[in-house]
């Protein structure tokens, strides 16, 4: 009875893991970071607003997605990557597998120009600094003011090693101090209370008042406001620029559905997808008027100055960035 | 010990054995084959692999030598709702890491329970975060598996020679002299080896509460190797790093460790008296130190949580009961592979048995993963695979845990009634039924509950595999990826309630039976 009712559980939840095979339908498979599946990520929407027109089935298979297309190679079952970010763009690059996007990229709304015709912005942010303005009553109102603020002004920060905002803040930094960085490092390393693996320890960290500001988007406010109807999280804005951060979708030269993967591809610009990316990726949209964000994103504060280094500059600098950061963090 | 005399073989348990260092050095090998080779390692590593191996023998020395007064009080003392504190002094061991960090936090944190109070004090705050951060972490995880294996090592020494020493007019010296430090000699050698092998591979924790990175371990630098870098080869040479580090330690584990040899007793229960004056205050107050140090970081996570549980979505439901059931299916099969490994080595079984089963302690669950993924590749779909491997690797990395416990009790199985059952010709399945069963069952309980429970708080070694059908852990980060912390913290005691839950159902059951 017992082993019947496990196997009455246990087997559906094996089987469903190759599920839909007797359907017809032709299946675009798209690799994803683990959050853009979840029904709380932009994944439900992605997938019911393509296959609404698509004849098809959007199947997400989410993981630890460019190392592992790396290991199949050309024997990938992924017809689109989505979720990629620009610190691992020239690896993937340079292994051939993926087809151009063929979209056109001269009318985004991002605050730099885009000319990749391989991977392609579905959204975009800024770093920042986000404090609760009623724990932090005088943040700092610029990244001068923060290297000068007293030590036990402490913040939290993602180690560039394990995460892209964390590898973000070493560009930031070298963007705004260029070589002159490493002195930068050495003030702002004593307020560094931690250094975590990823964004949401950090993130919870802050929310749970360890740490005054934390290493985050511009947009996380957003969150905030519109789920939770707090209006105390602010991003410091500074003059001397933020780093932009975009996330990327491509396609796979290898795809057996090259009309589903290229359709896909051609979607992902319309009005109806960006639409969706705001409040279910809390982030903005890579192409649409502003006049058709929610209010919310509109209403955000926006750093005056955007600083963004190439995949080649990004790629050449990384490991002495890397390096200078170790540092000042040994002494 | 029934060893030498009695080499009796197990072909069973040898290719048990066999397998479990195939699968981890094979792994290891197909990480290697896919690079073309290792990577030299770099200066940093080396800081990573000194820094692991520092905070790994300071973490394992302090938990080892704060069980001892824990479980000295614990074993000779008897109070209301003793077994309860028994059994939930274990909780830390089996909460899922990023729970447990949550929990500490808000005990020894900047805006702590503790630091509140020293701050109304006017005394000096304390700092979690930087290398004591990470020991005292350690510590928290550590602490209930030493203080339950050295506890089950007073509890072995049978009632007899505690009544021989009474009426031998045994001070308490002479008690500690003659049956507690002998027992001591042979258990903390392997407590302290498990708790050293444990926090070699600390990763999430290191990092979370390291302050910076000084504090960067083996693990993360693999983990970097893989993700940063693309670097394979330097990943499959660390990962080489943590196994000799792994063989190392136990090599003069065996070394320190000798057997204690009490002999048979009648199973009568224990007769350890506890003693008056300043000893009862001494035992009180390390039984109320241990408790108030190991469960308020639960408590403050539980009351924090607990309010939003109803809240959850449907989908977190789901989540929870796929995950209990692969945690009931690696906890049958760890079960059945621990006791087959433990009664080989029991018998006289050659050393690399042992050596074998402590390897999934050690084995870089990245390495292992990507391995697995680069072995099973043509076999089948990974997403097919994702969660029979899921259970089978939560199977194996729970081993090393129930061998401690189990290892010791089937060496005194062997050696008090291995020649007893030979000279009835008592074998197979009767043997298994009437004798080993019988008295294996607490630490096979033991080590049951902790593979449940370990198993349902792990993330899953093998994002690379990817599924589309979440577990609770996973479910637990894509909250907290979502801004969703208030929902996280509830889902976190969702999570730490069920693997509570499966620890005790399997650990009761054992002493049940």
């Amino acid at each position: 009875m017992k082993s019947r009712l496990i196997a009455a559980m246990i087997v559906p939840s094996l089987l469903a893991v190759a599920p839909a095979a007797a359907q017809d339908r032709p299946v675009l498979t798209v690799y994803a970071g683990d959050y853009v599946a979840s029904e709380w990520g932009p994944g439900p929407q992605i997938k019911a607003g393509f296959e609404a027109f698509c004849d098809c089935e959007l199947r997400f298979v989410t993981g630890d997605i460019l190392p592992r297309i790396l290991m199949e190679g050309e024997g990938t079952q992924a017809d689109i990557v989505f979720g990629l970010n620009t610190d691992v763009t020239a690896r993937a690059r340079s292994s051939g597998l993926f087809a151009p996007h063929g979209q056109d990229t001269s009318d985004m709304s991002l605050p730099v120009e885009w000319t990749d015709p391989i991977f392609l912005p579905y959204n975009w942010g800024e770093t920042a600094f986000i404090y609760d303005e009623t724990r932090l009553e005088n943040p700092p109102a610029s990244f001068a003011e923060l290297l000068e603020a007293p030590d036990d002004l402490k913040i939290v920060i993602q180690d560039p090693r394990a995460s892209i905002s964390g590898l973000a803040l070493l560009l930031w930094v070298k963007g705004i101090y260029g070589e002159d960085a490493p002195d930068a490092w050495a003030k702002l390393a004593p307020k560094v209370l931690t250094v975590t693996r990823g964004w949401s320890e950090s993130y919870g960290m802050f929310t749970e008042g360890e740490a005054d500001m934390v290493l985050s988007y511009t947009t996380s406010p957003a969150y905030h406001i519109a789920a939770e109807e707090d209006l105390t999280k602010k991003a410091a804005i500074f003059p001397e620029g933020h780093y932009f951060m975009t996330e990327l979708a491509a396609q796979l030269a290898s795809t057996d559905q090259p009309e589903l993967a290229q359709q896909f591809m051609d979607w992902i610009l319309t009005p109806e997808f960006q639409a969706t990316i705001p409040l279910a990726n809390w982030s903005l949209p890579a192409k649409l008027p502003q006049d058709d964000w929610p209010e919310v994103m509109r209403d955000l504060p926006r750093p005056e100055k955007t600083l963004f280094y190439d995949e080649a500059e990004a790629e050449a600098l990384r490991q002495p960035a890397l390096d200078e950061w170790l540092r000042a963090f040994s002494r | 010990m029934a060893a030498g005399v009695f080499p009796i073989r197990q072909p069973g348990g040898a290719a048990i054995a066999a397998a479990l260092a195939a699968l981890v050095l094979g792994t290891l090998a197909a990480v290697a084959w896919q690079a073309r080779g290792l990577s030299a390692l770099g200066p940093w590593d080396w800081r990573a692999v000194w820094f692991t191996i520092w905070q790994a023998v300071v973490s394992a020395s302090v938990s080892a030598i704060l069980a001892i007064p824990v479980a000295r009080a614990l074993a000779r003392r008897r109070f209301a709702g003793r077994a309860v504190l028994v059994t939930l002094l274990g909780a830390p061991f089996i909460l899922p890491v990023i729970v447990a960090i949550m929990g500490l936090i808000s005990v020894f944190g900047r805006g702590g329970v503790l630091n509140d109070a020293l701050r109304a004090a006017g005394l000096p705050e304390i700092s979690i975060y930087g290398w004591q951060g990470v020991i005292l972490a350690h510590v928290f995880f550590n602490l209930p598996l030493s203080v339950r294996l050295i506890l089950q090592g007073w509890q072995a020494i049978p009632a007899e020679r505690f009544r021989l020493a009474e009426s031998l007019g045994f001070a308490p010296r002479d008690i500690a002299r003659h049956l507690e430090r002998p027992m001591l000699r042979a258990v903390l050698p392997g407590v302290w080896l498990a708790v050293f092998l444990v926090c070699l591979t600390s990763f999430t924790v290191a990092l979370a509460l390291g302050g910076g990175p000084r504090a960067t371990t083996v693990e993360l630098a693999i983990y970097q190797a893989f993700r940063f870098d693309f670097d394979l080869g330097r990943a499959a040479m660390l990962g080489l790093v943590q196994i000799a580090l792994c063989v190392a330690a136990m090599a003069l584990a065996r070394w320190i460790a000798i057997p204690a040899a009490f002999g048979a007793g009648l199973d009568m229960p224990s007769q350890l008296r506890g003693l008056g004056g300043w000893r009862r205050l001494a035992d009180g107050l390390a039984i109320t130190l241990a408790a108030a140090f190991l469960l308020w970081p639960i408590l403050a996570v539980t009351l924090r949580g607990l309010p939003r549980i109803p809240l959850l979505p449907p989908e977190v439901w789901d989540a929870a009961v796929r995950s209990v059931v692969m945690a009931l299916i690696s906890a049958t099969l760890a079960i059945l592979l621990s006791l087959a490994l433990a009664l080989a080595i029991a018998r006289g079984g050659a050393r690399w048995i042992e050596t074998a089963g402590m390897l999934p302690l050690v084995a870089s669950p990245l390495v292992l993963g990507t391995g697995l993924f680069i072995l099973l590749r043509g076999v089948a779909s990974p997403q097919a695979m994702a969660l029979p491997v899921t259970v089978a690797i939560n199977a194996i990395m729970a081993l090393p845990f129930g061998l401690r416990a189990l290892i010791p009790a089937a060496r005194d199985l062997e050696g008090d009634f291995g020649r007893l059952a030979d000279s009835l010709d008592m074998r197979g399945l009767a043997r298994l039924r009437l004798l080993v069963l019988p008295r294996l069952a607490r630490p096979l309980g033991f080590a049951g509950g902790l593979a449940a429970a370990l198993a349902m708080g792990d993330l899953g070694v093998i994002t690379l595999f990817a599924t589309d059908q979440p577990t609770l852990p996973l479910k637990l980060y894509q909250l907290m990826n979502s801004y969703r912390m208030a929902d996280a913290s509830a889902c976190a005691v969702l999570l730490m309630a069920i693997s509570f839950a499966l620890f005790w159902l399997f650990d009761r059951g054992g002493r049940l039976a």
